[in-house]
């Protein structure tokens, strides 16, 4: 690891102001922000990231960083929220089950007792080429130097939204879920508070796969607002080559608003199979206002995987994600709630 | 110049430096445009709490609390499996949830109360859960095991430990090579009642 100044300021206007910086996005800002520290601690062992200066906000005690509170306009999230918390609570399990699923499902005990939710949307990839600097081809840690994945062993690697750059997946859980309930991600930087839609915080890897968000440097996530009426009918499955503790294979947020036997309204995240957190906006709008029978759902998730780019291992994710929408939205159809 | 003495902790110890400085070397090519670095290791007072007792240390900020216990405290309970947060061999509790000491920075954990495998028996009496580990058989080699007595005291006190399966799910974040997995949960499931909750 190399050097860096440690910081830990008593505010968050404080953090903020201590965290500015320059350069193209911020996952290659020389400032970063601490919260549980699990990936960046991680990536900067392994040199991948080297800042040179950390602000600790782990411990700011702010009302804006924490909690979940309910209102009118829906559920909010603070963002230094440590996903164990989430995952234990009550009203999120029977209100929001695929958001308290996908925290669950996340990780170990250890990891969601560190990890928080805010800097979890930001967990970078476990693409062994982008982890490993002894790799001198990765298009994300050393931009134009090519992807030592492409003919490599890239079984894990995503087959939605890739690019002749970068076909690494998007490891998280807990995005999928925020990127189907349509939530909005509450940001403040040097510039002031901003609100971004989910949708347009992970940029897909086109041309600049090491510009993987739309953060500038300096901004730090505080919060996420999941607008609207709650979602008793959602669910998260996670398919994974062990039982607990590994990255999905493949991954299917859903939620669902039914009227008899007719979705009236369909919402589908997908992980495991994509470079950023994947809503799977063909799928739903083939069944939106539709009776969801299954033959309906397999005919949806396959045209969604239509546009899969498959490389030499992965290939079986193009089935395997089709099987997972569809064993999600018809147990999701089948709950009693 | 003293001959040094080659023990099990001293080889485990070096092994992590070489692979730090080939890293570190691989890392030098110029397309790497890394960002302006402080010019020194920058250190810094740390006050850590562990097991009831304060001691002030003078740290490199980069000093995991993994390596604070172990090298700076001579704790050495506290083991480093992968160093990399995959393993749970360096599970401890901070204010009283389990986390992984190879991801926390020392500094993070000031004024934070620390405990580990050592500050787990009272009196000289064992804890219930090192004695169900024992009693149960529940390891072989022992790398492991302060990792998975720490994970399994705080997943009783969580209340995650009910059912088998839930000991399983909640304890996946220990590996053990031996897999003696299903020692584990017989050990777990004895402690729990002596701990009072479950």
């Amino acid at each position: 690891m190399r050097p860096f100044t440690y910081e830990r300021p008593k505010a968050i206007a404080e953090a903020v102001s201590m965290a500015r910086s320059e350069g193209a996005g911020h996952v290659n800002a020389p400032v970063q922000y601490l919260g549980g520290g699990t990936t960046l601690l991680d990536l900067m062992k392994l040199d991948v990231m080297q800042p040179t200066r950390l602000v600790d906000i782990s411990r700011l005690d702010d009302r804006l960083l924490r909690g979940v509170s309910r209102n009118r306009e829906g559920l909010r999230i603070g963002a230094l929220s440590s996903m164990a918390e989430l995952a234990d609570n009550g009203m999120l399990a029977r209100d929001y089950p695929v958001l308290q699923q996908s925290l669950w499902l996340a990780a170990s005990q250890q990891l969601r007792n560190m990890a928080r939710v805010g800097g979890n949307v930001l967990q970078r990839t476990r693409c062994p080429y982008f982890r490993d600097t002894s790799y001198s081809e990765c298009n994300k840690r050393i931009p134009g130097s090519g992807c030592a994945a492409m003919d490599g062993v890239n079984r894990l690697h995503a087959v939605l939204g890739v690019s002749d750059k970068c076909i690494a997946a998007y490891p998280g859980d807990w995005a999928q879920g925020l990127a189907a309930l349509d939530a909005v991600v509450e940001v403040l930087g040097p510039g002031g508070a901003r609100s971004v839609p989910f949708g347009e915080l992970h940029r897909p890897p086109g041309e600049t796969p090491h510009i993987e968000t739309s953060l500038q440097p300096g901004e730090l996530i505080t919060g996420f607002v999941v607008p609207g009426e709650p979602w008793p009918r959602s669910l998260y499955r996670k398919v994974r080559d062990r039982e607990s503790y590994a990255f999905a294979n493949a991954s299917a947020a859903v939620a669902l608003r039914m009227r008899g036997d007719v979705a009236e309204d369909i919402r589908i995240g997908l992980g495991g199979v994509a470079t950023t957190p994947w809503r799977a906006r063909t799928a739903e709008g083939m069944l939106r206002g539709k009776p969801l029978t299954e033959a309906a759902i397999r005919a949806a998730a396959e045209a969604e995987f239509a546009q899969a780019r498959p490389r030499e291992h992965n290939r079986f994710k193009v089935a395997l994600g089709p099987a997972t929408i569809t064993r999600a939205l018809l147990e999701a159809k089948a709950m009693e709630v | 110049m003293e001959t040094p003495k080659i023990s099990r902790r001293g080889l485990l110890g070096a092994s992590p430096v070489v692979a730090v400085s080939a890293k570190a070397a691989s890392a030098q090519t110029p397309e790497a445009a890394a960002p302006a670095l402080p010019d020194a290791p920058v250190r810094r007072r740390v006050v850590l709490k562990v097991n009831g007792e304060s001691r002030e240390l003078d740290l490199d900020t980069r000093t995991t609390l993994l390596d604070a216990l172990r090298e700076h405290l001579h704790l050495a309970g506290t083991k480093k499996g992968c160093d990399q947060g995959q393993c749970g061999a360096c599970t401890v509790h901070l204010d009283g949830e389990r986390v992984l000491s190879c991801l926390t920075l020392a500094a993070q954990a000031e004024g934070r109360e620390v405990v580990t495998i050592e500050g787990l028996a009272r009196g000289g009496k064992l804890h219930p859960m090192q004695q169900a580990f024992i009693d149960n058989d529940a390891f072989q080699c022992g790398y492991c095991t302060p990792g998975q007595i720490m994970s399994a005291v705080a997943c009783v006190q969580e209340g995650h430990a009910r059912t088998d399966h839930e000991i399983r799910e909640y304890m996946s974040g220990n590996l053990c090579r031996c897999a003696a997995y299903p020692n584990i949960v017989a050990a777990i499931n004895q402690a729990k009642s002596q701990m009072g909750r479950a």
